[in-house]
């Protein structure tokens, strides 16, 4: 199993910033999900999210929304979920699920963190989490061995980015906007400026998500980011694809010219 | 303290924990409630939290609340005793609290004008709402007419099209109209729709929130707005009947009409407080809104609560006759009430309600909401249970005239 330390210790070794991409499971279907995982890791991603599809995904924008009531609609469930991760694990790549919390309250914290281990996960990202509710899940994936990650805002006051910042394990997930998931014209400023106040609290990495869309956005992004997040701009692209095949052959393309703009940092 | 003839003071507002049950610092009741939303709204609910713990306790703000109470929502609302309605509940004594004798006709006008006074103090200029059957969206459509405050209002694409009268109110109030098109179409994915709204316009806007659910301070907040009917009720039965009701009765959705009249009497031990929640076509059918006697303990809309969901924590989508209770969780105090047994909750099918809705028009000439049916189901089969010596208090929280189109369908009028 690949770790998020070793990641982040090589991009650094290699003076580049981390390329993290998101999918959620069961999309376009279950096995296309993982070939689509499978496509990103090749064009260059070192990280994959897999998101766990949630009837109420309350922070997701149009995009995402779309692809996670597909998924859902094809009848994709945790054991599919898990398996996916185990499939996207075997490429190599550091696989974590991004989930809303109440999967995982209901399954049971601690049967999630010790299943999502032995499936070769690396840890979760869970955005609705906040660090006074975050204690049992904490404690369960410390006894799992995998790690956990959560978010600040541009909103974030000193005190919430020390609170959050203390309750991450590989990496901490910089929100670059006020807003929900999806591509934007243009990163949004506030960005560079809380991975800094970030970097006060913490020594762990700090990736950058939301917004992020091109090749040249993610030179931007790393030009201050340990890693870029991308999500919406590969599912758009899955999305408008007339096939499979020709969906994943975009967005190998698009990560491609992502994991360039990762390695020239602006 | 408030004007004088005021019928409201601060120990009114917020009971000031004098009953022991006021969330702690995180929102939580218990095991309940909490905040479970993106990190990016937390400053924001910080906010409103602080903007309300110091207006609660401001001799102006009561005031003014007070003021807007009295002179436009038309309170205090009168108690009805209903004798020949009471002859079919064991002859137990039923009385009405007449919460839809307010302006817009029920319980909500309460809750938006509390808030959209407090949407002033935080100095925001834009209130966002969600609402079900429109009730919500036409109370707060109304608050920001009243306050000159821009007003944007999510609704289920499916709720529209059921509800286009409540639409037309809306846009005649001056609010935008967003029909939600994702998910079900229904009230959970408008409430999914106003977050996204919110937490991209935090700086601008107040997200109005409908019901006692929600992330922290929500629950409390709307609570203490609608706590004057429990007040006002306890101190009329007092007077009507020299001694506290032996029941208290409510419909419960997301449960602020509920908490709205019950918490007045957590505290008397021997009031009986009893919430009816939708049981639509019945348990077996699985198309229902029997959150608290057929969920489970989950997250839902920011808060831990029972919640209508699979066995992998999916949202189950509810099922009412009345849009109102249409709604897969509920209140946060309400799972704690339920939890600690002071509250005993139960369920009312479509039938039931409508035979209620009906019994009520015929014998006392009230046409009542079919939310608030659900409790008269209730307090009719309560009645025969507790006999003639028992005096029954229900809330009835809003006016039926909404649902006259459901009704000319059902009763093939």
């Amino acid at each position: 199993m690949t770790t998020l330390q070793t990641v982040f210790a090589k991009a650094k070794a290699d003076n580049r910033a981390a390329l993290i991409g998101y999918l959620p499971a069961g999309f376009p279907t279950k096995d296309g999900a993982v070939a689509a995982a499978a496509a990103l890791v090749e064009a260059g991603c070192d990280v994959i999210e897999i998101g766990l599809p949630y009837s109420d995904p309350l922070m997701d924008g149009p995009t995402i929304q779309d692809a996670v009531h597909r998924s859902l609609l094809n009848g994709t469930r945790i054991a599919d979920v898990l398996r996916t991760v185990e499939g996207v694990a075997a490429t190599g790549a550091a696989t974590l699920v991004m989930t809303y919390w109440n999967p995982i309250d209901r399954y049971g914290a601690d049967r999630f963190a010790r299943d999502l281990a032995s499936a070769g996960g690396t840890g979760t990202i869970t955005p609705d989490l906040t660090p006074e509710e975050s204690e049992p899940w904490r404690t369960a994936s410390a006894e799992a061995g995998i790690d956990t990650v959560f978010l600040v805002a541009p909103s974030s006051t000193e005190e919430r980015i020390k609170a959050v910042a203390a309750c991450c394990t590989g990496f901490v997930y910089a929100a670059s906007l006020m807003g929900v998931t999806g591509a934007r014209e243009t990163v949004n400023v506030a960005a560079e400026d809380l991975v800094k106040r970030t970097r006060e609290h913490t020594d762990l990495p700090v990736c950058v998500g939301l917004g992020v869309g091109t090749g040249a956005q993610a030179a931007q992004v790393a030009g201050y980011a340990d890693g870029v997040i991308v999500g919406s701009a590969f599912i758009r692209r899955i999305l408008d694809a007339p096939d499979e095949a020709a969906g994943l052959a975009s967005i190998g393309e698009l990560a491609r010219s992502m994991a360039e703009g990762v390695r020239s940092r602006v | 303290m408030a004007n004088e003839g005021s019928i409201l003071t601060a120990a009114d507002l917020a009971g000031n924990g004098v009953h022991g049950d006021d969330p702690d610092v995180h929102g939580k009741f218990g095991i309940f409630g909490g905040r479970y939303v993106p990190e990016a709204l937390i400053p924001a609910l910080d906010e409103v939290a602080a903007v309300y713990a110091k207006a609660k306790n401001d001799a102006q703000f009561l005031s003014e609340f007070d003021h807007l109470l009295r002179t436009y929502a038309g309170r205090p609302t009168t108690l009805t005793d209903v004798p020949r309605f009471s002859e079919q509940a064991g002859g137990a004594r039923i009385v009405l609290k007449r919460e839809d004798l307010t302006h817009t006709g029920a319980h909500k006008i309460n809750n938006v004008l509390g808030q959209a006074l407090l949407t002033k103090r935080l100095g925001k200029k834009r209130v966002i709402a969600e609402t079900g059957a429109g009730q919500h969206g036409v109370a707060t459509a109304t608050a920001a007419a009243l306050l000159g405050l821009e007003c944007v209002i999510y609704m289920g694409a499916v709720d529209c099209e059921r509800q286009a009268l409540n639409v037309a109110r809306m846009k005649l109030l001056g609010a935008k109209v967003v029909p939600v098109t994702n998910g079900s179409q229904t009230l959970k994915d408008a409430i999914n729709e106003a977050f996204r709204d919110w937490v991209t316009n935090v700086d601008t806007t107040h997200y109005l929130f409908g019901t006692v659910a929600g992330p922290h301070p929500f629950p409390e907040i709307v609570r203490d707005f609608a706590r004057i009917i429990g007040v006002e009720a306890r101190r009329q039965m007092l007077e009507l009947t020299g001694a506290l009701p032996t029941a208290v009765c409510a419909a419960v959705g997301g449960g602020s009409n509920a908490i709205g009249i019950f918490h007045a009497f957590i505290g008397d031990q021997d009031v009986q407080l009893h919430g009816y929640e939708a049981a639509g076509h019945g348990l077996e059918s699985g198309e229902h809104a029997l959150t608290l006697t057929a969920g489970s303990v989950g997250v839902l809309h920011g808060s831990r609560t029972y919640v209508l969901q699979d066995d992998e924590g999916q949202t189950i989508e509810s099922h009412s006759i009345s849009a109102g209770l249409d709604y897969p969780g509920v209140g946060p105090e309400h799972a704690w009430l339920k939890d600690s047994g002071r509250a005993t909750y139960h369920g009312v099918t479509d039938d039931q309600a409508m035979t209620a809705f009906s019994l009520l028009a015929r014998t006392e000439g009230i046409i009542p909401a079919i939310e608030s049916s659900h409790a008269l189901a209730g307090a009719l089969e309560l009645g025969r249970e507790l006999g003639p010596e028992a005096t029954i208090l229900v809330n009835l929280s809003g006016r039926g005239d909404k649902d006259m189109g459901t009704a000319m369908k059902y009763f093939n009028l």
